[in-house]
Order: structure tokens, then sequence, then C-alpha cells
């Protein structure tokens, strides 16, 4: 039979001025069948993106096709003329992007972006398209379909958002659709309820897709066929179950490796005598804070409740939950970046002032904050030898050739070549960036590191190298860390005791083998169910689970009584958890929980999987939606 | 959002009346006696005092500030101490005259520079981008007082096509006015376009790396529709903001074109103020210059507030 699209001997390159052009595809085949799902796996820098995007009869600037070709229903994308490729692009081949909340424009609503190129592509009326939208809405089970396409992006969620762009690409019947990581950027949570929508919408409208992503176990749930790259070349292609159950080439074994297994207890290291210092060396007390003015100890807006946890010397506490959990804005508090409403943070045994502009020196050098983002924590315009000896600098007054030699060293604590020193941070890759911004950060000779979503930007093997780094450092120089994350494996494989947040408060916390073992606090659990498993048919299966039904449909919102999780907890108590707190005890020692249900209770509903006590009935996909009248 | 723009509009208020205050001590303290000038160096003591007394001169500051802000809200702008005409009606048909040139210029110079700005980010690096590059850098950089002699030098000296100064009067006709005022008009609108298209083609360039323009790319949408649509909306902002600066710009900072071609302009009424120690026509003269860039600057808040859809559509 004839293949939908054919790519054969694909090649891309980089041209250079007086140098030969960078080779970033070389000679890639294969083929996308009707109604198949093919996957394109590989690291960064691996091509997958530039080889999807050539579906499109698109490069990135800087890049050029020199070779190979690309058909799609016989014919070839890349030879056709200007107006051949506008018909193309967004009416036989729709794309998604990874970031749904950067790829729609804030300034149109979501319904003229959704129609426009079925409309302009003359496919459809706009009367016809909008139909056609509101159609896609309701298959993706966004909340008030008929009435959502009137709003603006900014409007609605991260995950509603991702599930619009798929609306975007499907309103004109594409052949084929290019999904670019289109779950990477996301909460585990907020992960399954796209795929979810993408996998149905999939199969429904039968249309085929490329599928592009480094998650091994995302790709177990959604593809047919799998293509691994690396550097440009296929490595091994195959169908999904060949792959991901038997894989042949080492590449692919290796990637195999550093997926994730999903988190579980022992995963860690056993804690060395030497990290084991049984001292606080950072407390966080009886802490609230929030946006806007403090009025009697009550912010505006408040976020974070009644913070109790502490981070020993040499410890790894990782801070666990959901996006809008406030996982960022405790590390802001003890970094002085937002003064706490009420409570205090205590440094070695000295209460810190709440804003950073009132504490010494002395203080600002011990706790440091690294930032997710190395591209724009560190400034373009500086050499490394800059951003790394401004911080020797101030904190440990050294000047000159002292100066030149602590950056140096740093480097080496690092794992990068010294002779980085000369780059510019835009010179070097995601990895080395993020080691960079370690580096910086290591400069201040600092106490406790704040590390706030180190590695979600990067791929899972980077990742892996990185939390490595980042062991080695602990056990160097006896810095503690706070990660901040919502990997759970990662917490799992490097943190010594974990705090779960959600909706800014503490509803577990305990050393890293106790909480991910069961009893659960529900929330906990349904964060440890959500992590994607390297098995086909896993979507479904955890769909079945009682906690997915309600967990899934709604998102974090935070309250000012109750459980904040009630809406969301399947063994919730209606009249009890709504309307007080919940009660914080201690499991086992060092393992607290904040559960209307005691210890027991959990266990035994733990052993009952389907009994359910409370919730199914309040999962109606509509009544969380507030809808404001435009 | 209304909140916003009333908290903008609440600002604005509040600068004028710290401009009227620095306006007014600003003159106060400038050397020179008026009650000297006016009378010359032969008035007497008593003739001074008297006259200080009728004019409130004698008054403390804060007094004369009290019945001057007073006057300013009753339209009564006082009395010129260089003439004894009042100041209301020596500024009546100087403003209407600046407000002319600037309105005509602005009508002109907006629409085309937007025009232009948006040809130069849509084919760039093209001979219509260079050409417009080019002559808008150009421009910039040559100042507006060499742009105006020269001018003079060609069309009037030289070519002998146009008047070399600009003498209008209430009496003419339209076809007059604007024969007369044709240079100072053409000199205007070269140097306020070139900044206005410049900040245009920035602004929609700088929107063009966006990743939700990339995205229109991939959906098939054509080039002019990218910018005009797409691109045009999220680069109202700046825009709108330098448009506002370029027309206060019209209002208060043509003295050098207006003295060129001796354009009986509000700009030139001021420094004949300056000149002659004038100081009631050159408070009235500042604060109308003030009031204007406030009023402008407000609308252009406004404006990048009305475009940004966060703002008009809060969560």
């Amino acid at each position: 039979m004839s293949e939908l699209l054919e790519v054969r001997d694909l090649r891309i390159e980089a041209p250079k001025k007086d140098e030969p052009a960078v080779k970033i595809v070389k000679g890639v085949s294969f083929d996308v069948k009707a109604g198949e799902v093919v996957a394109l796996i590989g690291e960064s820098g691996s091509g997958k993106t530039t080889i999807s995007l050539g579906s499109l009869a698109y490069t990135k600037p800087g890049l050029e096709f020199s070779g190979g070709t690309i058909k799609l229903k016989g014919d070839d994308v890349l030879t056709m003329e200007p107006q051949g490729v506008r018909n193309l692009r967004g009416n036989r081949v729709a794309y998604l992007a990874q970031s749904a909340a950067a790829t729609f424009n804030p300034a149109l609503t979501i319904n003229e972006q959704v129609t426009e190129s079925a409309v302009l592509h003359g496919v459809m009326t706009q009367d016809e398209a909008d139909v056609r939208a509101t159609e896609l809405y309701h298959a993706l089970e966004l909340p008030d379909p008929e009435r959502i396409g009137f709003r603006y992006p900014h409007q609605v969620s991260g995950g509603q958002l991702q599930r619009l762009m798929a609306a975007m690409a499907l309103v004109g019947r594409p052949d084929l659709l290019v999904l670019d990581e289109p779950t990477t950027a996301l909460d585990v949570t907020t992960q399954i309820e796209v795929l979810k929508a993408f996998k149905k919408v999939i199969k429904e409208e039968g249309s085929a897709a490329i599928y592009v992503t480094h998650d091994l176990a995302v790709v177990a749930q959604v593809a047919d066929h799998i293509v691994v790259l690396y550097s440009g070349e296929v490595q091994e292609q195959g169908p999904v179950d060949q792959i991901i159950n038997n894989p042949q080439h080492p590449y692919t074994k290796r990637l195999m490796a550093a997926a994730h297994a999903g988190p579980k207890p022992g995963m860690g290291d056993k804690l060395s005598g030497d990290h084991d210092k049984d001292v606080a060396n950072m407390q966080v007390k009886n802490m609230t804070a929030g946006y806007g003015e403090i009025v009697d100890g009550k912010p505006a807006i408040t976020v974070l409740r009644d913070i109790n946890m502490s981070v020993k010397n040499g410890h790894v506490v990782g801070v666990i939950g959901e996006s809008g959990c406030g996982k960022s804005t405790l590390a802001r508090v003890i970094a002085g970046l937002l003064p706490p409403a009420q409570g205090e943070v205590i440094l070695d045994g000295n209460i810190l002032k709440g804003s950073y502009k009132s504490r010494a020196k002395r203080d600002l050098q011990k706790v440091q904050f690294v930032y997710q983002m190395a591209d724009t924590a560190l400034n373009p315009k500086q050499l490394i030898s800059e951003i790394l000896g401004r911080p020797v600098e101030m904190f440990q007054n050294l000047r000159g050739k002292a100066k030149r030699e602590k950056v140096a060293e740093l480097l080496r604590l690092v794992e990068l070549p010294v002779e980085f020193e000369n780059r510019y941070a835009t010179e070097l890759s995601g990895g080395q960036k993020q080691r960079i911004n370690l580096a910086r950060s290591l400069a201040a000779m600092p106490e406790i590191m704040l590390c706030d979503e180190v590695t979600s930007a990067l791929d899972s093997i980077v990742a892996s190298n990185v939390v490595n780094l980042l062991k080695r450092l602990r056990d160097l120089t006896g810095v503690s860390f706070m990660f901040i994350t919502h990997d759970l494996s990662t917490v799992a494989a490097f943190a010594d005791e974990i705090v779960v947040l959600y909706a800014g408060r503490i509803v577990e916390q305990g050393p890293v083998d106790e909480v991910l073992s069961p009893p659960f606090h529900p929330y906990t659990r349904l964060l440890i169910s959500s992590v994607p498993e390297m098995r086909i048919g896993w979507l479904e299966e955890t769909m079945q689970k009682r906690e997915m039904a309600v967990g899934i449909a709604r998102g974090v919102e935070i309250t000012d009584i109750g459980c904040p999780f009630y809406n969301r907890c399947p063994i919730a108590i209606a009249g009890t958890c709504e309307r007080t707190s919940a009660p914080t005890y201690e499991l086992k020692p060092d393992h607290f929980i904040s559960c209307h249900h005691t210890a027991e209770e959990i266990e035994a509903i733990e052993k009952a999987p389907q009994q359910v006590l409370h919730g199914f009935e309040k999962a109606a996909p509509d009544d969380d939606v507030i809808v404001k009248p435009l | 959002m209304q909140r916003m723009v009333i908290q903008r509009i609440f600002i604005g208020i509040i600068t004028l009346w710290v401009v009227s205050v620095l306006v007014f001590v600003g003159t106060s303290v400038l050397p020179g006696d008026v009650a000297q000038i006016v009378l010359g160096q032969a008035a007497t003591p008593e003739t001074l005092a008297a006259y200080r007394a009728e004019n409130g001169l004698d008054q403390p500051l804060y007094m004369q500030y009290a019945t001057w802000l007073g006057g300013m809200f009753t339209g009564n702008l006082g009395i010129s101490k260089a003439g004894g005409a009042s100041i209301s009606s020596l500024i009546g048909g100087r403003f209407a005259n600046t407000m002319f040139l600037a309105g005509v210029v602005a009508i002109i110079s907006v629409p085309l520079s937007v025009v232009l700005g948006l040809l130069a980010a849509m084919y760039p690096a093209t001979w219509i981008d260079r050409v417009l590059t080019f002559g808008t850098l150009s421009l910039i950089s040559v100042p507006d007082f060499f742009i105006a002699t020269f001018m003079v030098l060609i069309f009037a000296v030289n070519l002998g096509w146009l008047p070399a100064i600009a003498n209008v009067s209430p009496d003419d006709t339209m076809l007059e006015t604007i024969q007369a005022s044709a240079m100072p008009l053409i000199t205007l609108i070269i140097v306020v376009s070139a900044q206005m298209i410049r900040m245009t083609r920035a602004g929609i360039l700088n929107v063009m790396n966006s990743p939700y323009i990339e995205m229109s790319i991939l959906k098939g949408v054509t080039r002019n529709r990218i910018i005009t649509r797409h691109a045009f909306y999220n680069a109202i902002g700046p825009i709108v903001n330098v448009i506002a600066l370029n027309l206060a710009y019209l209002v208060s900072g043509v003295v050098i074109v207006e003295t060129i071609f001796a354009y009986p302009g509000l700009a030139k009424l001021m420094i004949d103020g300056v000149q002659t120690r004038d100081l009631p026509l050159v408070q009235a003269c500042a604060m109308i210059f003030c009031g204007t860039y406030v009023v402008l600057i407000i609308l252009s808040d406004v404006a990048a507030i009305l475009s940004n859809p966060r703002l008009r559509n809060p969560k």
C-alpha cells in the first residue's frame, strides 16, 4: 500500500560561511501509514524536531534542506511552489508545539486562532469552522465547550490550552499531525489529562501523527511505531511493542535505562554517615506567606499556610506538588525574595530577616537560589569567567589570580573544561548551561541551595547526569539542597526527605522511602499514580483507578477553610473535610501526614482499592469551571 | 481595567500639579525684576512699589501661586507684563496656529509612518526596507534646524517655489495658509516620521520572533496577514507610545523650526516671553506644553491598556 508520508534519505544542514556546513540530519528514512502514530524519540540534538518540521517543508532559521525527499501522498513537499507550501501547512499537515502558552497569540481570541487556518485555506466557511471547533472542544473534554472559544489564551489553564492547540491542529481535518513534545512542559496530572484527550481524538479522527518526544513512557502510551534517533541518524525503528519490550540497539537500551522506572521507595542512596548530620540547618516555622498587602499578618492572597519544615545539614529535601501549589513561593520566602506574613525562617539557629534587603551579606551568601531556566538566569553578554567571577569576588573577596583559580576550580567541580571560562553562555548546551548555573551558586559557598526545577527543562539523559553531579556536590561540599520539582522519580532517587505541598499546605512530609510507601496521603497517591509507566496500556489501566476519576478532572484551588484537596479526593468525608482543616499527625517518627482519616483508615482503604467512600458523584466535568461572562 | 485607567488619569493630574509648582517656582527664581523691566530704569521706588502692589507681586510666594493657579482654572491667565494685553488673547491665536501645524503634521505623518514601518517589517532586507532604513536613520541623525535651513536654501532661495517665511495670518484662505506653512509642515513631517517609522518597524520585528508567529507560519498564514493581524496587535503598545511622544514634541519642541520659518506659533511666543521677562506668559506656555505631554501620554497609556487583552479581559 502507498504510505501517507514517505521520508527518504532526508538531509538537513546548517550552512556556514567559509566552513563546511554542519550536518544536522544525516539521511533519515521512515514512513507513516494512514491512521498510524509514529514516535520520533531521542535526546536534544538528535534532530527529531528538525525532521518533524520537515514534513511541513519548514526549517528553523539558519537551516536548509540539502537532500532527500519527503512525500505526502506522493507529492514531494520539498519541491513545492510557495502556494503549495501554504496549502500544505495547517491544511494537509498540522503542527502542535511544546508550549501552547507561547504558541497562542495573546492578542486574539482562541476561536479566531483555532479556525484561522481552515478558513484561510478555504476548507470551510467561518460558520462551519466554528461548529467544527465546538465539536472538537467537546471531544477534547474541554470545560464549557460552547463558550471557551470566545476567551483569550491567558484566561484558560495550561492543560486546557494544550488541548485547544490540538483543536487548532485538527479543525481543518489534516492528513497528518505533527506533535512536538506536547506534554513535556506539563505536570504529571495534567500530562495524563492531555494524553488521554490526544489519544482519544487521534483515534476518533483517524488522522496519522508524528509524535516527537524524549519520554519513552509517554511513547509507550500513544505510539504504534517508534523511530529512535541519535545525532541526526536513525538508530533503530520498529513497532512500539518491539522497541519498548525488546530493544536491540545499544543506544535504545541506554535510553531505556535513563528513563525512570517510576518513583518507588529504595531508589535513593542510603544516607552515608558523612552527610547524615543530625542538625537542623534550615528551619521554617509556622510560616504563612502570599502576595499583596499584609494586614494583621494576612496577605491579600494567601499562598502558603502554616508551613513547618526543616532541612538538615547535608540533606536533600525534595518539594513536590503540581504547579500552583506554592513550591516556588516557598523557595522565594526562604531566599528572602518574598517576606513572610507570619512565622520565620531560621538558619543555623538564627532567625533570618524577612527580606533579602535587610539580610546581612553573610546570610545572603548562605542561601543560594538556582533557577530553572539557565538560559534566562545567565547573562548572555558576559563570559563564563565573569558570571562565576562576580560572586567569587563579592562573597570570597578574591581578586586577580586567586579569583581565576577559584573560577577554574568551580568549573572542575561541575565537570566542565576550564577553557569554558572564555565562552559565552549562549555557546553552551542546555546541560552545560545548567552546570554553570549551579557553579554560580556554589561560588558563594552556600550552606543551602534552593534548586527550582533545575532538571525539568532537560531531557532524561542530561537530567540524570545533572542529578549525579548534584549528589557528588552534596558529598564534596556538604551543602544542603531544597530540590523543587514535579518529577517524582528524580526526587525518589535523589532526596533524603520529601515535602508534599498541596494548595499552599504541607499535606505529607517525611523520609523519602516512608513517603513513597503506603499508606499514602490521597494527594501523594494521585501524584504517584500519575507518573507514566513504560508499559503499553498503562494509560487506560490508570484511568480506571479510583483516584484518577476525581483527581484528574480538577485542578489546584487554594481555599481558606477546610482541606483544599477535598474536591479532588476520592476518600473525602463530606461535611468534615470541606469545613475544617485536616489535623497533622505523626505516622512514624518524622513522617507527618495531614488528613481527617487516621492512618488505620487510610491503610484499610489502600487494601480495598475499589471501595469508594465518596467522590465519584462530584466528578461532573462541568461544575468545576468558573466561567465569567465576557 | 477601569481602575487602571482611572489610576493613570489620577497620576496625570498629580503630575500636572507638581509641574505647576515647578514652573511657578522656577520662573520666580529667575533673575530680573518684572516691575523694573516694565517701568524701565527711570522708575522711582514709589512707582515700582505701586506696580508691585497692583499686580500682587508684594504678596508672599504661596499666595501668588494660589492666585495664579486659581486663574489657570478659570481661564484667566493673567495680564502680560510686557504690553498689558491679556495673556489669553496673546496665546489664543498662537495656540490655534500651533494646533494647525501639529494637527496637519499628525494627520499626515502618523498613518504614513505606520504604513511605511509595516512595509519595512513586511519585507525585511529588501530594497524597500533598505531605502527606508537608510532614509530614516539619516534623518534621525540630522538635527531639525539643519533640515529646516536646507529646505529654505533649496525651495526658497534656489528654486523660489515657496516663501522662506511662514507668515500666516487669520485672514488668509486655506490655500494661502497651507502654502505659507508648507515648509515647516514638510520639515516637521520628516523629523517626526523618521522616528515613528523606525519604532514601528522595530516593534513589529520584535514580535515577529515570537513562537506564535512561527506557529502562524506553520498554519500556512500569508506573511501579510501575519503582520497585519498577528504581529501588529501585539506591537500597538510601544508604537502608540512613540506616536504620543512625537505629537507632544510637535506642540512644544518645535521652537527651532518655528524660529527658522518665523512661524507665529506657541513655542516662539514663549521664547519671546523669556526675552522680555514676561513671566505670566512663560508660565502659561509652560503649563500648556506640560499639559499636552501629560494628556498625550495618558492617552497612549490608555491605548496600550486597551490593546492588551490581559488587561482588557482579566481572568
